[in-house]
């Protein structure tokens, strides 16, 4: 594990992320291999790798499993909205769980703590353009913590000032006319694009839904029964070897499968 | 300040495919050499082990072994009179970072490109005159032959162990294989893949048209197989974690399981990853480098001198260096004059989308080149005189994977959520088929590569501006393809199929193709190209430049197979250079 934070590494932006210092002061990495070093003599700070490939067993890059329970990024308000917003979005019905029950709005939350949050990868310099054309792409400086800062709290004050109600206290066809509205845009929320926070929730929600349980969303892989994915089953030759049959073995996630019990 | 290291006798920038491959066979014959990479380096053990590679979130939705934007990217416009923005974040495609380029990435569909293609001016000139170019091409031949190129094709399949099924021996036309192929010296060296029951159907359908599918080249292997640098691979098992993933298996050809294993036990070679090559210095008259400068993780300078300088990095990070080096003249696109960014193309993507009834497709099950293909609509394989477009397209239908984030297909007019979109969701992963079509783009005077006035990296050097847009030739083919592919779908039994058209104006949002090609074009003259048939700059006779960025203009086939021809075929220039020290062709 090389990172708390419920995130795969990279805190800084594109270097490779060097495990934890041991006692020595020594960072792992640069004990893995005689010929790996990382200052050479001449003073360049770099990775040299020569004469032996610097793996060693064992040594992986996991992410950090996420623990569901309370929230780092969303106030206890902004949760319960994003709860409503999620379960609309992908419903519990007879189908199987949806979003909410899945643990989507932990996953949002996870995911807005780490690098995807503040788009710590991305270009982020300016200038910002006004009016960018439709082909190119993000243009807004928003990071997507500030989408859903601003974006649930202009969310609110528009319910608040339409129907003298938050957004959960909405009927389910409510909010559903209010979301079909920020889809397309044509509901005007207070100082903030309908159409961006549309798609910010629900293209997290989507994510959360299917990706592996371990970032805190697909709870029980409920996204995954949905459409029949096994996970990370590995090997499927014998799946080429039957065509057009049935899968019938259950899904595996990256820390196994509820059934194994806990790891 | 920047300090001088000492001299070696060869530095490549990048440690992608070209770079290990030109690092091998070089450090094998006793010279120094030194690789500078600006990612980290990857291994397969760690970097895609099995118990965290498989991560659709990680890897292909939030891009975690991409270059990062923050570090590099491009700004873009659809033509010369917009202003371009930068690709904040990437889409259409997603250029590759660290040991391994985008080697480790890819699906592995490891094509050759058709005899046609590589004189595809005089061929097109000579059967339907040359009024039949499309307007404002820039379409040029390339300086060399299939029938040249046969044998380095052959060396980098044999390297990459490729699966396949040979369709033309020595001009012997084999059953099952793809009988348009240029003439090849011997099959592939392992067997073609299994494909799933989508392909079945795909083949028979294809084959009752009187067309001729074949299993396609794939750098997923059926066997297991050690190749002419003593590495092994083992056989794929079908994850379908591919493209966009390291793979975990030994199973998908890269420089990790292909060329570094051998490579680094070559005591002349280093590799010094996370440092970044930010220009080639050249003598003072220019008509020579003598080694880069770059700059390490700590953000210090250093310089590297060295006799040879081999510019490896992704195609468009290759024109790119170029321009900040000043070897070659800038192309400026209103005086149609200038080579360093001439030439710019990608690829067209149309096709079919078709919903089966009763079928379980079971998509996960797949490989990056699982899938069956047909070339009698590529190249000039069929008569263009009635269609009026130049170029084609290789008609496939593949599965790479069922990973349910960015796969969850719904027929048109579903909406995007609730309960509606789950059922569909439901109703129909199993039973979707995609017939695509990978089509050519011809270049033009108006899609070209410069230096962005505005905008810059990290270390304050102008971004790369690419302007480029789908000409009118282009949308043509693609759409006449898409409908090729529909009567194909149709002709599978498909209950419902969805024409997919070329989308235009050309947009960086939706993924497309990571297929960028040209900047820095080889060809017969230096007014029209950056480099001869070797790949050596026609201006720094000890500058090389390798990749998909020598390709006059784009055929209708993933680039990577021809990659690794000129990477020998440049090789071979290398050897003859280090004998002679000067041009290797003369202007």
């Amino acid at each position: 594990m090389v990172d708390s934070g419920g995130h795969w590494p990279g805190k800084k932006p594109f270097r490779r992320p060097e495990p934890p210092p041991s006692h020595s002061g020594v960072t792992r990495r640069s004990l893995l291999a005689t010929a790996a070093l990382l200052i050479t003599t001449s003073g360049v700070s770099a990775r040299i790798v020569t004469k032996v490939l610097p793996w060693k067993p064992n040594e992986a890059y996991p992410v950090t499993p996420v623990v569901p329970g309370g929230y780092l990024f969303f106030t206890a308000n902004e949760a319960a909205v994003v709860d409503a917003f999620v379960d609309r979005l992908i419903p519990t019905d007879e189908l199987g769980p949806g979003a909410k029950d899945a643990g989507v709005t932990t996953f949002i939350d996870r995911q807005l703590t780490g690098p995807y949050g503040g788009h710590d990868w991305l270009y982020m310099q300016g200038p910002f353009s006004s009016n960018p054309l439709p082909t190119q792409g993000l243009q807004s400086p928003l990071t997507p913590r500030q989408q859903y800062r601003l974006g649930l709290a202009a969310l609110e004050s528009y319910c608040n000032t339409t129907f003298y109600r938050g957004f959960i206290q909405l009927k389910p066809e409510e909010q559903d006319t209010l979301i079909a509205g920020l889809e397309k845009g044509e509901v005007q929320l207070p100082n903030f694009s309908s159409k961006m926070l549309f798609n910010a929730i629900h293209g997290n929600t989507i994510e959360g839904y299917f990706a592996d349980p371990i970032y805190g969303g697909n709870r029980d892989m409920a996204g995954w029964k949905l459409v029949g994915f096994p996970g990370v089953r590995y090997d499927f030759r014998d799946v080429l070897d039957n065509p057009n049959k049935p899968y019938t073995l259950p899904p595996v996630g990256m820390q196994g499968r509820p059934a194994w019990g806990a790891r | 300040m920047v300090r001088r290291l000492p001299r070696k006798d060869v530095v490549i920038v990048g440690l992608g495919w070209t770079g290990s491959i030109l690092a091998y066979e070089l450090s094998h014959t006793g010279l120094d050499v030194v690789a500078i990479e600006r990612g980290p380096w990857r291994d397969t053990a760690t970097d895609f082990n099995i118990g965290t590679a498989a991560d659709e979130l990680r890897y292909a939705v939030r891009q975690d072994i991409f270059l990062r934007p923050k570090q590099e990217t491009l700004t873009m416009r659809n033509n010369p009179s917009q202003t371009a923005l930068p690709i904040r974040k990437w889409g259409s495609f997603l250029p590759g970072n660290g040991v391994g380029g985008a080697g480790v990435h890819w699906n592995g569909q490891t094509w050759r490109f058709l005899p046609d293609d590589f004189r595809i001016r005089s061929h097109y000139t000579e059967r339907y005159g040359e009024a039949f170019l499309p307007e404002g091409n820039h379409i040029q031949d390339w300086p060399v032959s299939f029938e040249e190129l046969e044998p380095y094709y052959d060396k980098f399949e044999r390297v990459a162990g490729i699966s396949g099924k040979a369709g033309n021996i020595k001009g012997q036309i084999q059953s099952g294989g793809n009988p348009f192929e240029g003439a090849r010296e011997r099959d592939y060296p392992t067997p073609p893949m299994k494909q799933g029951y989508q392909q079945e159907l795909f083949t028979q359908a294809a084959t009752k048209m009187g067309l001729h599918p074949f299993p396609r080249p794939s750098a997923n292997l059926s066997a297991a197989y050690t190749n002419p640098y003593g590495c092994s691979m083992a056989p794929c098992t079908f994850c379908g974690f591919c493209e966009w993933f390291g793979c975990a298996n030994y199973s998908k050809s890269s420089p990790q399981t292909c060329v570094l294993p051998a490579l680094i036990r070559e005591p002349t070679f280093e590799a010094r990853t996370e440092c970044e090559v930010t220009k080639v210095n050249l003598t003072v008259d220019g008509k020579m480098a003598t080694g880069v400068t770059y700059v390490d993780a700590n953000g210090e300078e250093w310089e590297q001198p060295a006799d040879l300088v081999l510019v490896c990095a992704y195609a468009l990070f290759n024109v790119r260096l170029l321009l900040l080096s000043g070897i070659g003249k800038p192309y400026d696109p209103v005086k149609d004059e200038g080579v360093v960014g001439r030439n710019y193309a990608y690829q067209t993507g149309s096709g079919s989308q078709a919903f089966f009834e009763n079928v379980q497709f079971n998509p996960f099950a797949a490989a990056g080149s699982t899938g069956a293909a047909l070339d009698d609509y590529n190249s000039d394989n069929f008569d263009h005189g009635p269609h009026g477009f130049v170029g084609g397209a290789s008609i496939t239908c593949a599965h790479t994977n069922g990973r349910p984030i960015l796969f969850h297909p719904t027929p048109a007019g579903t909406p995007a959520w609730g309960s509606a979109w789950k059922k569909a969701v439901h109703d129909n992963y199993q039973r979707v088929a995609n017939i695509g079509a990978q089509g050519s783009v011809m270049s033009y005077r108006n899609n070209y590569l410069d230096l962005d006035p505005t905008y810059k990296d990290a270390l304050g050097r102008p971004l790369m501006r690419m302007t480029f847009d789908y000409q009118p030739n282009e949308q043509k083919m693609a759409n006449w393809m898409a409908a090729r592919c529909d009567e194909i779908a149709k002709a599978m039994g498909a209950k419902t199929t969805q024409v997919n058209p070329l989308r235009v104006p050309w947009n960086v949002v939706p993924y497309q193709s990571t297929h960028n090609t040209g900047g820095a074009v080889m060809g017969s003259d230096p007014k029209t190209s950056v480099l001869n048939r070797y790949l050596q700059s026609w201006d720094v006779p000890n500058v090389f430049v390798m990749g998909a960025s020598a390709f006059p203009q784009n055929a209708g086939y993933n680039p990577t197979g021809t990659v690794g021809a000129l990477t020998y075929l440049g090789l071979d220039g290398i050897f003859n250079y280090l004998k002679s020290s000067g041009p290797l062709v003369q202007p």
